[in-house]
């Protein structure tokens, strides 16, 4: 009989990822609804000492898989790796994060398991046995509810949205051995971004910069994301006019956010753009032409142009933090 | 070099989606229809590679209603050799693990060395099935890439990842999922247009894959939809307004630090 919880809590060179804590803590809420236990599987080479960590979200189990082949992530290995765990522990409910790794591991684990996988979720809930998860579809004109049969039902999970607990729980953390099989794809060079000192996808705040950025340079936006701990995003606009790299891009063919805070200077509003970053919590419009559709998205706007606002805000936050 | 693009039709990005009675799927009259914005960047880097490659074949798969043949003649417009499309009323309904069964399924009688599908189709935002459909033909996946090579029965792919790029190399056959960035699709031009219509586009049923709808639609579905419904709307906004740009901007941070607690 199936039974628990199991999360898989991603890492990246050797640290817990803000999406792990968000992956626990959810699993730990539904865990407790059905009484059951929730299990912490982490992966890597060298994450034995992090994974401790998960107990403090809510895991009462928590195992390490722990091997060379694991440094780097690839599909082929990460599934092999994880179906064994799954098919020993025989969990009711699988949880991952959206994150572009879990996106694409889910989906493979999701195959090979032949479970129903519900991607990029932004809540759950359990229906007797049954996991219901809610979805945006459409680039999130819709919501969709769905129903998730099977075993394991699976879920991954929107980054930014799934609040963090504190459980105070403490777990041993058992060192599981891992048979890495056969890889596909080898990893030949990672190269991280050097602009990217916060993950968009990830960041709690972004500010975003349009074609009213009138060209490349994105220092004023910057300089500001860099005060609040933020990231920079750019609408297709400024990306299409080679002002900012493919990866800025928020939208429905672009990244979706979902911080806390979005702050969009000279961004019309355009609907593929409000796809990307409808699900942040707050939003904040920066744009010259009172007209702007993002104003009707906005929960603060800003009626001026960019290049004196942007500087005065980041002045007024100087102020703040002394 | 046989090139397959698994595509779908998907509505407009503009359009306004209206819910159907039943709550649990949306309405398709006044939808104008399109080929998933990933998959142009599938049809494009499938024609190059056959470019590239001196030859070969670029094949478009689809599932869906009779109505995805205008996807699937655009894409041959484009420049696309031929086109297959599986269309079985017992498919409506089907989850994202059945349409992988379908189109995998598909793929045993269609050569591929090299298979190339959406990183997500904008309508489900599933992100599942070019990975399973993988999984079920045992071949190397890599998605979101924005930049291929191909030599010696190799490829080599940059991925967008979290705070970077990687770059994976894989044994062919591989299936790869497109990002923004790979290339700029091409339009179809006119005699391109009057080309396709002679091109072969075949149409087939689950039975002539050999699939019972039992295995792949609604009846097998691992996910089911319960209801639709609208993302509550965001209350009006307030506009800030001020006698100095300072004051405005003083006023904005107050509220994202005592209203919002944000910052
Ligand atoms: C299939 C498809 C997919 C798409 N996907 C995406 C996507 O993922 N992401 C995306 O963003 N778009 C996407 N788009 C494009 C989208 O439709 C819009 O064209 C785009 O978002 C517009 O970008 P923008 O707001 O920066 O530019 P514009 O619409 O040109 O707006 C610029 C704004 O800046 C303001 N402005 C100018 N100067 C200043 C100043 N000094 N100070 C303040 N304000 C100023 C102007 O008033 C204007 O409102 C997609 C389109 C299609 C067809």
């Amino acid at each position: 009989m199936a039974e628990g919880v199991l999360v898989l809590a991603e890492q990246v060179d050797g640290g817990l990822r803000k999406i792990a804590y968000e992956v626990v803590s959810e699993g730990s809420r539904l865990a407790d609804v059905l009484g059951e236990p929730l299990t912490a599987v982490v992966l890597g080479s060298g994450v034995e000492g992090i994974a401790a960590e998960l107990a403090k979200h809510g895991a009462e189990k928590i195992l390490a898989g722990d091997d060379p082949a694991l440094a780097d992530y690839t599909t082929d290995i990460y599934t092999n790796v994880l179906c064994d765990i799954v098919k020993d522990k025989d969990p009711k409910i699988l949880l991952l994060g959206a994150s572009t790794q879990g996106k694409d591991l889910s989906a493979r684990l999701a195959a090979r398991l032949d479970a129903g996988l519900a991607m990029d979720c932004i809540a759950l809930k359990v229906d007797g046995e049954t996991l219901i998860a809610t979805r945006p579809i459409f680039g999130g004109k819709v919501l969709a509810e769905v129903a998730i049969e099977g075993t394991p039902q699976m879920a991954s999970i929107r980054p930014n949205v799934m609040e963090i607990i504190d459980a105070k729980k403490t777990a041993d953390v058992e060192s599981i051995p891992v048979n890495p099989g056969v890889g596909k794809t080898r990893v030949l060079e990672k190269k991280v971004e050097a602009a990217a000192q916060v993950d968009l996808t990830e960041a709690d705040i972004v500010v975003s910069g349009g074609r009213g950025m009138a060209g490349p340079d994105f220092s004023v936006l910057e300089k500001l994301a860099r005060l609040l701990g933020g990231a920079v995003g750019a609408s297709r606009s400024a990306v299409d006019e080679g002002w900012r790299p493919h990866s800025d891009q928020v939208g429905q063919t672009g990244k979706v956010v979902s911080p806390n805070l979005y702050i969009a200077c000279g961004i019309s509003g355009a609907i593929q753009h409000l796809a990307g970053m409808g699900s942040s919590k707050y939003v904040v419009a920066i744009n010259k032409d009172a007209e702007a559709p993002i104003f009707k998205k906005a929960d603060f706007g800003i009626v001026d142009d960019l290049f004196k606002v942007v500087p005065a805000i980041t002045a007024e936050v100087e102020k703040l933090k002394g | 070099m046989e090139v397959v693009v698994l595509l779908k039709q998907v509505p407009d990005t503009e359009t306004a989606i209206q819910i159907g009675e039943d709550k649990t799927t949306v309405k398709t009259e006044d939808v104008k229809w399109v080929i998933n914005p990933y998959d142009e960047f599938a049809v494009e880097e499938a024609l190059r590679i056959r470019e590239n490659q001196g030859g070969g074949r670029v094949t478009i798969l689809t599932a869906g209603p009779e109505r995805a043949v205008e996807a699937i003649r655009t894409a041959l417009a484009m420049g696309a050799d031929e086109g297959v499309l599986i269309n079985d009323p017992a498919l409506e309904g089907a989850d994202g693990l059945g349409t992988a069964k379908v189109l995998a399924t598909a793929l045993k009688d269609i050569p591929y060395d090299i298979i190339i599908a959406g990183q997500r189709a904008v309508d489900d935002d599933g992100y599942l099935v070019p990975a399973a459909v993988a999984e079920f033909l045992d071949i190397p996946q890599v998605s979101m890439v924005f930049k291929q090579e191909i030599s010696d029965g190799n490829i080599r792919c940059e991925r967008t990842v979290e705070g970077g790029t990687v770059v994976i190399e894989a044994e062919l056959p591989a299936l790869f999922t497109t990002q923004r960035g790979l290339n700029e699709p091409r339009y179809a031009s006119l005699p391109g247009i009057m080309k396709a219509k002679k091109k072969p586009l075949g149409k087939k049923t689950l039975a002539d894959i050999g699939l019972d709808s039992s295995e792949v639609g609604p009846a097998a579905a691992r996910c089911r939809v319960r209801t639709l419904s609208f993302p509550p709307e965001r209350a009006p906004g307030r506009i800030i307004e001020g006698e100095t740009v300072e004051e405005v901007a003083g006023e904005l941070v107050r509220l994202l630090r005592e209203e919002a607690k944000v910052i």
